[in-house]
């Protein structure tokens, strides 16, 4: 269920929401492949872009959650103007950005991981009170969200927020209405009996407004004589509330005192109408047999009068008998074909199995909209439910709904409920799957969600990972502290790739601002040797230039880090001769820099250098080097001179600049020769 | 008692009601208030009160920022900024600690700078450049005018401000693993003893008196310690929280030598362990901390958070009040801490 986008030369963007997309997008290179326009169900929504006047031709690039679109420099004949030069970024969830939602995605990510972790070897049997529990944990979510916006709606005083937050509302309300129907037909799945008595419930919840006018009628003065008191009581017969019915008469009967007998009559009926108890020792037949009993009666009253003096009594007597034509007299008390549904069900077959429901709801439908009206989204979508069509309930939600949250959702659980194992897809790995992948990868675009989005990855068996792969390394990374948090979802996830990828990143970044210390720490994180070598020469180049170290902390800190390119090797162990050099250590001094050179540790172009630190130790009254060091020393130099000779003569270099070398080159030799004489008087003196 | 708390580029103030009625029946007072909030630029890394209507904020940018919670009308305002304080030439640099001692500000951030303001001047009162040549993560005060800072190579630094040099008087490190440090905190009573957590979870009690090493290695948590606080008023409490997802409360039993698996429940212990202790168990000389082994038993870990699944990222305790801000945005308030 991937969008599709078209172009039009008009200036119009049209999204395309479709059935299925044969060939899956390539999530590599986000390419954009074919569409077939017979298999659209719905027509697309047109986007207008504001900026993009007509006549204007778009061009458009996919986004993980969102699409590029800017307009191109093609020229019809004869047209002339400038392009404009603005990109747009059009979104489609926009729900992932309003604040109040974020906390539906918060709550339900935790939902959702504990869901994940109920073990799958457990009987089924055990886990369906578990998987209600979830159920009622996501609706109760999405109620406490409602009821924020409701508030916010309610206070702001703007009214563009007000309006935003009304919607939202009404699309929250829808999708709490569907999810509660699925939970009651799909995953709490309830037999004949109970099922009726969850289908109540279900009216009830969603049709509370008849408490708040209940409320009303009674704290009126007197609330029989209120006008709404009769819509009231007959609203409470149609939800089956026959309690709240009973108190209500109470209050009519006593100020009628003539027709104290009739309103006896009708408690009595009310109060002995039975209703299915699951928990109970009764056999769905006995209640049958009872309510079929009671049915009778009540339309032995209606057949002798007993109630044709009040039209109202009467009125209920009929809706007790489930008299259609009553029922539909009351289509404003319903409100809703499905609350007509539910009220016919009580009153003329409340030991309705689930298979029987979608014939009952599909001509309660038929009866109580007008042959005029079209079905909405919504009534199509519950149609589906009753006829236990969960594809269709998915497929019409995907498409009325504007956010990946609840199909993404729903579907999850459905399938831990094992109801979706025998669809397939043509493309991915299957629907949930499919759906947690669109969701997750919305997420992922924002600031701060990005983080939920990976435990959805984390749980999509098939593509979860490439999806992970290609978006992590694409977070934003305004701070070490964030960067930190991505390595770790990282490195949880054995993603060696992507570390290297985010250690270069920063340490790139470090680089850039000279923070030299820093971009070798990054580098050593992510073992990143070539790297980790290029700072190491930066760090030389500056000790070169400026004749100290920077950063001094962490090179004599680096520890087996040092191990981890040749070159920082040499610049740990040159930076330990410095420091011996420093504490007088002169003899071990002597030695460190000497098998800098004869180890083939140090760069050949920082021979010289080396060779000219060895000049105050040659220079020490006390001999240093021994001779043979000091010959070793020589056959450096020779080493190099020689290698120099040749680079030297096939280059221009300045006059000036070679002298100071050649002048070096002659201090050092002088140097050599006398240390060697006098190590070898010493050595010589030594042993006699 | 209010709790500050930035959520998406916004400084806000909650009340969580008055922690005076507290331990009182069950003590739910209700959800945490929200009294009014302003825009933040950058993310929030870190603040502090200054005092009683200030709070100073460490941003992403670079920035440092004084806001006046003005109790009256219940709004806040800007009332003092230092844009870019932490910078690069040419890019942001976030300023990722920040420590106040009123007047006295210090932060430090990812430029590896140290720099010092104070509240009533407009300007900046000392910089150390190049303090750290990796990123200084934490800062805290050590004494009046000594500081301690942590970076991400697994250095401990102690910075003495009557000298002038622009070095650290003691660098203190883990060996070897250069590990790096998220966090430190000083022990409230005895200065010596430092606390910080790093990447890889562990506590490290250090006593900055002696040795360049930690006194002791715990093994915490299984990612990176964001925070550690010692409790202000009873440090033989002390409170962790990671990116894995854990809050951790630690308690050292330096009251009594009785190994704890004696004292029976852990309630029971609590009730006892007032009883014994009721000027608080931090008199002895030598502190629990430094003492402590964890292989004997003398430091108990309890989980306080119900489920890890997101990165807790801040913690701040205060009396019988823990308050852990998280990654899935959320705010814990715990009012009933056993301390």
């Amino acid at each position: 269920m991937r969008h599709a986008v078209g172009m039009t030369p008009a200036g119009w963007l049209c999204v395309i929401k479709q059935k299925e997309v044969r060939a899956p997008l390539d999530a590599r290179s986000q390419t954009f492949r074919s569409i077939k326009m017979e298999e659209v169900d719905v027509e697309p929504t047109i986007t207008n872009i504001p900026a993009i006047s007509d006549g204007k031709h778009m061009g458009f690039a996919w986004g993980p959650g969102d699409i590029l679109v800017y307009e191109t420099l093609y020229k019809a004949s004869g047209a002339s103007g400038s392009g404009c030069s603005f990109i747009h970024e059009i979104r489609k969830d926009e729900d992932i950005y309003s604040p109040i939602l974020r906390k539906l995605f918060n709550e339900s990510h935790h939902i959702f991981v504990g869901l994940q972790t109920i073990r799958e070897e457990l009987p089924s049997k055990s886990k369906k009170p578990q998987f209600v529990s979830i159920s009622k944990n996501y609706r109760s979510v999405i109620r406490a969200c409602m009821e924020e916006l409701q508030q916010v709606a309610v206070s702001t005083r703007n009214v563009e927020l007000a309006t935003q937050c009304g919607n939202q509302v009404s699309i929250l309300l829808a999708i709490e209405l569907i999810w509660n129907l699925c939970e009651v037909l799909f995953i709490d799945a309830a037999p004949a009996g109970s099922l009726l008595l969850h289908l109540l419930d279900w009216v009830r919840l969603h049709k509370a407004d008849v408490d708040e006018r209940a409320r009303e009628v009674l704290q009126s003065e007197s609330p029989a004589e209120h006008h709404d008191y009769w819509d009231v009581v007959v609203s409470y017969v149609l939800q089956g509330r026959l309690e709240e019915v009973r108190q209500m008469l109470v209050k009519q009967g006593t100020l009628q005192p003539a027709a104290r007998s009739m309103y006896k009559q009708m408690d009595t009926l009310l109060s002995k109408m039975p209703f299915y108890n699951p928990g109970g020792t009764q056999t769905l037949t006995e209640f049958d047999v009872k309510w079929r009993h009671w049915h009778e009666e009540v339309d032995r009253c209606l057949q002798d009068n007993s109630f044709a003096s009040n039209r109202h009594l009467e009125v209920i007597c009929k809706i007790l008998l489930g008299d259609e034509d009553t029922l539909l007299d009351h289509k404003e008390l319903l409100g809703t074909w499905y609350h007509f549904l539910v009220t016919r069900l009580l009153f003329c077959h409340p030991t309705v199995k689930p298979t029987e429901l979608h014939y009952y709801a599909q001509s309660c439908m038929t009866m109580f909209l007008d042959s005029r009206s079209v079905s909405e989204p919504l009534d199509n979508i519950l149609l589906a439910a009753f006829e236990f069509d969960i594809h269709q309930v998915i497929k019409e939600c995907s498409i009325a709904l504007n956010n990946w949250w609840f199909v993404a959702h729903l579907t999850d659980l459905l399938d831990h409920c094992k109801l979706l194992q025998s669809h397939n897809l043509h493309f991915g790995s299957n629907l949930r799957e499919f759906l947690l992948l669109e969701y997750a990868s919305g997420l992922f675009t924002h600031h701060s969600l990005w983080q939920l989005a990976v435990d959805y990855f984390d749980h999509c068996p098939e593509f979860g990972r490439v999806y992970l792969e290609l978006q992590i390394e694409r977070v934003p990374l305004e701070t070490e502290r964030k960067a930190l948090k991505v390595l770790r979802i990282c490195e949880q996830r054995q993603m060696s790739e992507q570390v290297r990828s985010i250690c270069k990143i920063m340490a790139m970044r470090a680089l850039r601002n000279n923070r030299l210390g820093s971009a070798l720490s990054w580098s050593i994180r992510a073992k990143d040797a070539a790297f980790a070598t290029l700072i190491s020469e930066r760090f030389l180049q500056d000790y070169c230039a400026k004749g100290t170290f920077s950063d001094l902390d962490l090179i004599d800190n680096l520890g087996p880090a040092m191990l981890l390119s040749d070159r920082l090797t040499f610049l740990g162990k040159y930076r330990e001769f410095h420091k011996l050099y420093g504490e007088k250590r002169f003899r071990e001094a002597a030695k460190l820099l000497l098998s800098l050179m004869t180890a083939k540790i140090a760069p050949q172009s920082f021979w010289m250098t080396l060779l000219t630190d060895a000049l105050p130790l040659l220079e020490q009254k006390e001999v240093i080097f021994t001779a043979d060091q000091t010959y070793e020393l020589m056959f450096c130099l020779e080493e190099l001179t020689s290698s120099l000779n040749i680079t030297a003569s096939s280059t221009d270099r300045p006059m000036q600049e070679e002298d100071v070398e050649v002048t070096k080159v002659e201090l050092l030799r002088l140097a050599l020769a006398r240390n060697l004489a006098q190590a070898i008087v010493k050595e010589g003196t030594v042993e006699t | 008692m209010n709790v500050f708390f930035p959520t998406d580029n916004r400084i806000s103030i909650w009340s969580i009601g008055s922690n005076l009625s507290t331990g009182m029946e069950d003590g739910f007072e209700g959800d945490p208030q929200l009294l009014c909030e302003h825009k933040h630029d950058g993310d929030v890394l870190d603040l502090q009160f200054l005092d009683q209507d200030r709070i100073v904020t460490a941003s992403s940018t670079g920035a440092v920022t004084i806001f006046r919670h003005h109790q009256n009308s219940q709004t806040i305002s800007v009332s003092q900024l230092w844009a870019r304080a932490h910078c690069y030439p040419c890019d942001n640099a976030p300023c990722t600690g920040v420590v106040c001692s009123s007047p006295e500000i210090v932060t430090v951030g990812e430029d590896g700078r140290i720099i010092v303001f104070r509240a009533d001047q407009e300007g900046v009162v000392r910089v150390i450049e190049n303090a750290d040549s990796s990123t200084i993560h934490a800062v805290t005060y050590l004494r009046t005018t000594e500081i301690l800072t942590v970076n991400s190579i697994g250095q401990l630094k102690l910075w003495d401000f009557r000298q002038q040099s622009n070095s650290p008087s003691q660098i203190l490190s883990l060996s070897g693993d250069r590990v790096p440090l998220h966090c430190v905190d000083r022990h409230p009573n005895q200065q010596h003893i430092v606390a910080t957590g790093g990447q890889d979870g562990m506590l490290c009690v250090w006593d900055v008196r002696q040795g360049n090493t930690p006194f002791s290695l715990m093994e915490a948590h299984t990612a990176e310690m964001w925070e550690v606080h010692f409790h202000p008023t009873n440090p033989d409490h002390l409170f962790t929280c990671s990116e894995d997802g854990s809050l951790l409360h630690w308690e050292t039993s330096s009251h009594s030598d009785m190994p704890s698996f004696l004292q029976g429940g852990r309630n029971s212990s609590m009730v006892s362990r007032s009883a014994m202790a009721p000027a608080g168990g931090n008199q002895s000389l030598i502190s629990a901390w430094l003492s402590g082994d964890s292989s004997k038993g003398r430091l108990e870990t309890t989980h306080m958070l119900p489920s890890q699944t997101l990165s807790v990222n801040s913690l701040d305790v205060l009396g019988p009040c823990l308050v852990c801000g998280t990654d899935g945005e959320a705010i814990f308030v715990n009012r009933q801490v056993p301390v």
